[in-house]
């Protein structure tokens, strides 16, 4: 640190570093923009490092994205296979498969860079959800970050439906199935299906546009317009700074953490290649997506099994769960309920996830800023609502692998899709009740340590007999920790009358309001927390229990 | 000469040329025809005690659910026309008899010893035309090419994967049933099952699917599901697709991850007093 200020160098002519630093300066401003920048505070935990596993394997996704480009043909002109791999020999197969196949056996790298690539997309979307998860948990995505709430969600779903539309490409057996799938969900929509379907795969299914049409979207239109929700999303990090977690000295106004450069511009650096590795290493072992094995597409084939990569997977669960309904109407035309609802609750899963921010701050009418992370316990309403949430998205997976549920429990199949039916309903409003109550227990818990301290597990004989456990009061920093969070009041309806006497016109919608509100903040959603007084009283000398 | 042309017509002429005949047929079939006619006597015996040794291991362990004559009863199918291949694909592997009812036979450790199964064949093939059991040169595979190979995989995609999965991994079916999973399966029992149509399978007789097609279908699935296949990606974590590769990107992937991401959050500046 120190020996470059006793640098014996003459000063006369700058170091090169320097002098290109400065040229840039010059020319792009960069000292202000350092300056600002590269001393900003970051707060440290580890799960504040999830959204960049995400942007990791994003950039990995990237670069290895374009290795693939360079071989892939977005083809579905019809081939014969001649390349190296024997079972395949001879089949007839569209120029997009047999490329892949040539990617994965006469490429040099090919077939790592392939399972580099999935494996990475797969835990692109588990750390995007994971992380937001963390931020929902936390209560992160309250003013002044709900618009960045949304640019995550929507980076989640654009995510999606790369990942989808990259399933999709190498045209095989799998991702066939899946394309005929989508048809037939756009084929559901009454009156204009037809029409869409015929215009999204340019006439009779599966035509040769699709695989082309696809390939467009998803090396230019979806990476393109994630890029820039990605710089939006990290510009607001930036500009709102970083939320941090409770503790002594962090308040709403302050970050405690470390300096961008040097402390974290070294630790994301090292954590990039970390995370690259890790990837790297499962693709190196463990085989994902074996296109050669599943067989180029042809209608006329399917196979069990045919299920999406995990991320589309509830969707299959919605499909698969649901009744095949169907109507015939007077005018002779089919309504199928079969794939119609499914389509109608897949963005309605998603949606319920991207308003909670705005649902939740019309509920409490906070409209101040939070920079303070929540103790997900402190909030038992929300954390019920997105443990809900979550258990609802299982119960869907689980429908859309009903089978291999099965197979790996010697279940009945039908018996699991009438779980998972019944649990669509039933599964939220119990884990909701479930968890809740458990976030009530860990607050009473917490008073109870505020009030009593921890238990030592050490027991004390007293002179008359009596068995004691002793009670160590707990450090500061723990008390200050377990009260430090706000515990807002009620809300309350109005009086009836206002001051003259006149009734008051209070509409549905504030009634509805206030009743969640007291789902939230009532006496049965918080426990008091442990005030002054109550806390000097019992530490006031009279014994440890 | 004379004396015997005047007894020509003597009554009893004709019987003397009779034996004469006789004699000289039966000399010349006991001289030309003596083992064969052994032979056949021995093999049908053996053929009928077959039968009747598999009629007993028949009565004793399949006649309660089946019948006594193999015409079946509320708990099991009849046995008539099933041929030798059936029983050779549902004693052999196991499935029969079955250990306790349920939605299908599951394959088990098989009760009986191979002579006994064929004895128990001959005695269903006794009962009525069925598939007899296939011979090596009807299931063997050696002599197919590549491209032989190949046309196999694409006859598996269109027969078998709805059920059994790419690769024979198998698959659920509804109420508790189930296509098996088909690694490292005999290449006889195969045969077996494509010609039989064993519990939910259909059948696929040599009408609909040539003796070649099946060899070809049981190659291409030696060369994509057993021991001897080749998984040029690392493991491949059961080949069941999607879900498998889902959950393990949950379960094995994030951990690592978390766990890295835990070491690098307590690297900080603070850990290094100098």
């Amino acid at each position: 640190m120190s020996n470059t200020e006793h640098n014996p160098r003459p000063r006369a002519k700058a170091p090169a570093g320097e002098r290109v630093a400065d040229w840039a300066d010059g020319r792009l401003g960069i000292y202000g923009a350092a300056k600002k920048n590269l001393r900003k505070v970051f707060p440290d935990h580890w799960s504040f490092l999830l959204g960049e596993i995400a942007l990791y394997s994003f950039v990995i996704i990237l670069l290895t994205g374009v290795y693939l480009t360079l071989f892939f043909k977005p083809s579905m002109a019809e081939v014969h296979y001649h390349g190296s791999y024997v079972p395949m020999q001879g089949v007839v197969m569209s120029e997009a498969y047999a490329s892949t196949l040539d990617i994965s056996f006469d490429v040099r790298g090919g077939l790592l860079m392939r399972q580099i690539h999935h494996w990475a997309a797969l835990i692109f979307l588990v750390s995007m959800f994971v992380h937001m998860l963390r931020v929902f948990f936390t209560g992160a995505f309250r003013k002044p970050r709900e618009l960045n709430w949304l640019f995550g969600f929507l980076l989640l779903v654009l995510g999606m439906f790369t990942g989808f539309t990259g399933y999709s490409l190498p045209d095989d057996l799998l991702s066939g199935t899946g394309l005929r799938f989508v048809q037939g969900a756009v084929l559901s929509v009454p009156v204009i299906g037809t029409y869409l379907a015929m215009f999204l795969y340019g006439g009779e299914f599966p035509g040769t546009d699709i695989i082309p049409r696809l390939f467009a979207v998803h090396v230019l239109l979806l990476p393109g317009l994630m890029l820039g929700l990605v710089v939006a999303h990290l510009i607001l990090v930036f500009y709102h700074k970083h939320t941090q977690y409770p503790g002594p000295g962090r308040t709403n106004k302050n970050v405690v953490g470390f300096p961008l450069m040097p402390v974290y511009m070294a630790k994301a650096g090292g954590f990039f290649f970390l995370v690259f590795g890790v990837i790297a290493a499962i693709s190196a072992v463990f085989q994902i997506n074996p296109v050669w094995v599943i067989g180029p597409y042809r209608p006329d084939q399917v196979s069990t099994n045919a299920q999406p990569d995990w991320y589309m997977g509830f969707s299959e669960g919605l499909i698969r769960i649901m009744p095949g309904w169907e109507w015939v109407i007077p005018t002779g035309h089919t309504i199928n309920f079969g794939v119609f609802v499914p389509l109608m609750v897949f963005p309605l899963v998603l949606a319920v996830m991207a308003l909670y921010p705005f649902f939740e701050s019309w509920v409490t009418k906070d409209k101040r800023e939070h920079h303070l992370l929540d103790r997900p316990r402190n909030a038992p309403t929300r954390t019920g609502i997105g443990a809900a949430w979550i258990s609802w998205y299982f119960v869907m997976l689980v429908g859309g692998g009903n089978d291999l549920w099965a197979i790996f429990f010697d279940m009945s199949i039908n018996a699991i899709t009438w779980f998972a039916r019944i649990g669509f309903f039933a599964v939220p409003i119990l884990t909701f009740l479930i968890t809740r109550r458990i976030c009530l227990g860990l607050q009473r818990r917490d008073r109870d340590k505020v009030l009593h301290g921890r238990e030592t597990g050490i027991i004390k004989r007293l002179p008359h007999g009596e068995f004691v456990e002793v009670h160590e009061p707990l450090p500061q920093d723990q008390l200050h920790l377990l009260t430090q969070h706000d515990q807002p009041k009620p809300a309350e309806l109005p009086p009836p009358t206002d001051g003259h006497g006149v009734r008051r016109k209070v509409g549905p919608v504030e009634k509805l309001r206030v009743r969640i509100n007291r789902g939230y903040y009532g006496p049965k959603a918080q426990i008091p927390k442990p005030t002054v007084r109550e806390y000097e009283e019992i530490t006031s000398g009279h014994g440890h229990h | 000469m004379k004396k015997l042309s005047a007894r020509r017509r003597h009554p009893l002429a004709a019987i003397v040329v009779l034996i004469f005949a006789l004699a000289a047929t039966g000399g010349l079939y006991a001289a030309f025809a003596p083992a064969g006619e052994a032979q056949a006597g021995e093999t049908a015996a053996a053929q009928s005690l077959a039968i009747e040794e598999g009629k007993k291991l028949y009565a004793v362990g399949c006649s309660s659910c089946h019948g006594t004559g193999g015409q079946g009863t509320s708990d099991g199918p009849s046995l008539v026309g099933v041929g030798a291949a059936a029983v050779d694909f549902q004693v052999g592997t196991g499935r029969m008899p079955m250990q306790a009812p349920g939605a299908q036979a599951p394959e088990k450790p098989r009760m009986y010893s191979q002579a006994e199964i064929d004895q128990m064949a001959a005695y269903i093939a006794s009962l009525g035309p069925g598939p007899a059991i296939p011979t090596e040169e009807q299931y063997g595979t050696e002599d197919l090419s590549g491209e032989e190979i190949a046309e196999g995989g694409v006859l598996f995609r269109t027969n078998c994967a709805q059920c059994h999965n790419f690769t024979g991994e198998g698959g659920a079916l509804t109420r508790g049933k189930y296509a098996p999973d088909l690694t490292d399966v005999d290449a006889k029992y195969i045969y077996e099952a494509l010609q039989t149509g064993p519990q939910n399978m259909p059948s696929f007789p040599d009408t609909v699917m040539p003796e070649k097609e099946k060899r070809q279908i049981i190659a291409y699935l030696h060369q994509v599901n057993s021991s001897d296949a080749k998984t040029p990606g690392g493991f491949k974590l059961g080949g069941y697709g999607p879900v498998a590769e889902g959950l393990f990107a949950w379960v094995i992937g994030l951990p690592i991850l978390v766990g890295v991401t835990v070491w690098v959050a307590a690297r900080n500046a603070k850990a290094r007093k100098s």
